[in-house]
């Protein structure tokens, strides 16, 4: 069987993704969970002693809570079906990513299961996360220091 | 206030936009469409874009995982700018990734607490 | 007169009992009159999928034993796969049995390719009584192919879902009333240079055309009530069936084909493309079908089960995903 040709009979019969509608989806459900997340924001900086900049932290972390009740339960999984990216991308979605790892491999037990493969997924987002600030930060260090640009 | 949280919620949708492209026309896996945006939070924050992308978008900018990016850059170039060189390795989880820390806590909580289920729907 | 791949089996060895189980979310079957038992949990009351998964193939096994009015004492050997890593399931529940054992791989055609091989020893006159069949359990096998199950992936719509079920049978000398073998071909490895792992119908279906389209030219006029595919889904299916339509191959074939995965939940669409899963072709082809070969309904049928042949690591590593198909004909005087 000629591989190229029959490539082609698959893009041809096979289903498409529907992207207009995906993009749709992800677009209200990020923005949903966005909106969410500004006024947990609003709540933090008006209660606490949390400035626009500061809140961000308390912010991400109560959100990740929510991402956790929502996996436990089963919610999440829906969402993602729903949403794709809109789900993926908030930083529940990392949340998500870590949770139902752990979850999964309580199986395995804590030490080996459920510490061992709780990044599964979400680790390559930390890994490059830190190793791109890395590059980032060297970079810009040394063109201050050769005095190109100023901090 | 409402006008920021519409904001926010037109940005966070637009950037979860370009992620589901990433998913659907690159055909990317979303372990790889994250770490992606997590290096372009990092790059933004780099060029300095990043803190008033978050001063105009709110939770728009700061709740898409971008901003992982953004707070450990930002982290490591303040520590720089002060020590050095080495503030580059030091300073990084300072600026905290609450994030992941939040991540992990509550990742362990979920074992304690929850069994998986296979439903549908 | 043997060729390389088709035999014909003489002495007609037949399928004297089956048996299917099935878990929770296939009731939504409108196969579920068939089922000889269907589990409210998932887990099958075991603590961890894998023992559930275990559990499954134990208990269906003991059916069809039970069944055809045997003691596991009278099973000469057990043939049978499943999908998660080094076939521990069944390797457990083969351990529970306590019958003599060969576990084998063929991923989703691991159901047909058990019943070929069993054939093989009953028509060699060396064994009495086979208990053959396949089965897979769905967050065992997500676990070990794709994501953890609470992780919110989205599949898009050439996506399959897993079955969680079993489906094995005993197989014997020649009974009347009784379905037999009565020819089988052997796969290939057959491998179009496809990637995705979310679309395993578009690999799966050139495995299948090959090894269809060998069979017919080794049984020229034989004729068959309908093909049955085990797991290529809807989408795999609309492929198959362009596949035979332009090759010219047998065109009544194209009207008279059926998919057990595309078939399996009915028109649910939360289901995607289909089921898929070693249990998939398994439960439909030892239960509803066997069971309409019983009562007469039909006199000859081709069961082509098709399987992917990736692992994860091979998908990571860049690989594309090989397939291969193995073909039963299971007629009924």
């Amino acid at each position: 069987m000629d591989a190229k040709a029959y490539q082609q009979t698959v893009e041809q019969l096979a289903p498409k993704r529907p992207v207009l509608r995906n993009c749709l989806a992800a677009f209200l459900t990020g923005g949903i969970i966005c909106g969410i997340g500004q006024i947990i924001s609003f709540i933090f900086m008006y209660f606490f002693p949390f400035t626009e900049r500061t809140s961000s932290n308390p912010t991400v972390a109560t959100m990740v809570f929510i991402a956790m009740v929502l996996t436990g339960l089963g919610i999440y999984k829906k969402i993602g079906q729903f949403g794709g990216a809109g789900s993926a991308v908030p930083v529940t979605g990392f949340g998500n990513a870590v949770i139902s790892a752990a979850i999964e491999h309580k199986s395995e037990g804590f030490i080996l299961g459920v510490g061992g493969n709780m990044f599964k997924l979400a680790g390559s987002v930390i890994v490059y996360g830190v190793f791109s600030a890395f590059v980032v930060a060297l970079i810009k260090t040394i063109l201050v220091q050769v005095g190109v640009i100023n901090w | 206030m409402i006008s920021t949280i519409i904001i926010a919620f037109v940005v966070g949708g637009l950037v979860c936009v370009v992620g589901q492209l990433l998913f659907d026309v690159a055909k990317l896996t979303p372990a790889h469409t994250l770490s992606l945006m997590v290096v372009i939070g990092s790059v933004l924050d780099g060029f300095g874009l990043y803190e008033p992308f978050i001063d105009f978008a709110g939770a728009g900018a700061t709740v898409p995982i971008m901003s992982f990016g953004n707070s450990l850059t930002h982290g490591a170039m303040a520590e720089a700018e002060k020590h050095g060189l080495i503030g580059v390795l030091t300073g990084m989880f300072e600026v905290t990734s609450s994030g992941i820390s939040a991540a992990i806590v509550f990742g362990v909580i979920a074992a304690l607490i929850f069994k998986s289920k296979g439903k549908v729907s | 007169m043997k060729n390389a791949r088709t035999y014909q089996f003489a002495s007609k060895p037949s399928i004297v009992s089956t048996a299917v189980a099935v878990g929770p979310l296939e009731k939504q079957s409108p196969f579920l009159p068939h089922f000889d038992l269907v589990y409210d949990d998932e887990r099958f009351g075991q603590e961890t999928n894998e023992k559930g998964h275990a559990y499954l193939i134990e208990e269906t096994c003991k059916l069809a034993i039970m069944k055809g009015g045997f003691q596991t004492t009278d099973i000469d050997l057990l043939l049978a796969g499943d999908l998660v890593n080094q076939i521990t399931p069944t390797n457990f529940a083969a351990r529970e049995l306590a019958t003599p054992f060969m576990g084998m791989f063929s991923a989703c055609a691991t159901s047909i390719s058990t019943l070929i091989t069993a054939s093989f020893f009953l028509e060699s006159n060396l064994m009495e009584r086979v208990l053959f069949g396949s089965a897979s359990q769905h967050n065992s096998v997500e676990k070990q192919f794709r994501y953890p199950i609470e992780y919110g992936a989205q599949k898009p719509p050439t996506g399959q879902w897993t079955v969680t079920g079993g489906g094995f049978g005993i197989l014997s000398h020649f009974q009347r009333d009784k379905p037999y073998v009565h020819s089988a071909t052997i796969g290939k490895v057959v491998d179009c240079e496809l990637k995705d792992p979310l679309d395993m119908g578009s690999a799966m279906a050139p495995a299948a055309f090959d090894t269809i389209q060998y069979h017919l030219s080794q049984n020229k006029g034989t004729s068959y009530d309908f093909v049955m595919t085990g797991d290529l889904g809807k989408n795999g299916s609309a492929l198959l069936q362009e596949l035979i339509r332009t090759s010219g191959v047998s065109s009544y074939l194209v009207d008279q084909y059926r998919d057990a995965g595309a078939e399996f939940y009915g028109n649910n669409d939360k289901f995607l493309s289909g089921a898929s899963g070693a249990g998939c072709s398994a439960t439909v082809y030892f239960g509803p079908i066997y069971a309409e070969l019983l009562k007469k309904q039909w006199k000859k049928i081709l069961f082509v089960a098709t399987g992917a042949l990736l692992s994860p690591l091979s998908f990571q590593q860049g690989e594309s995903i090989p397939c291969i198909a193995h073909a039963v004909e299971l007629s009924m005087d």
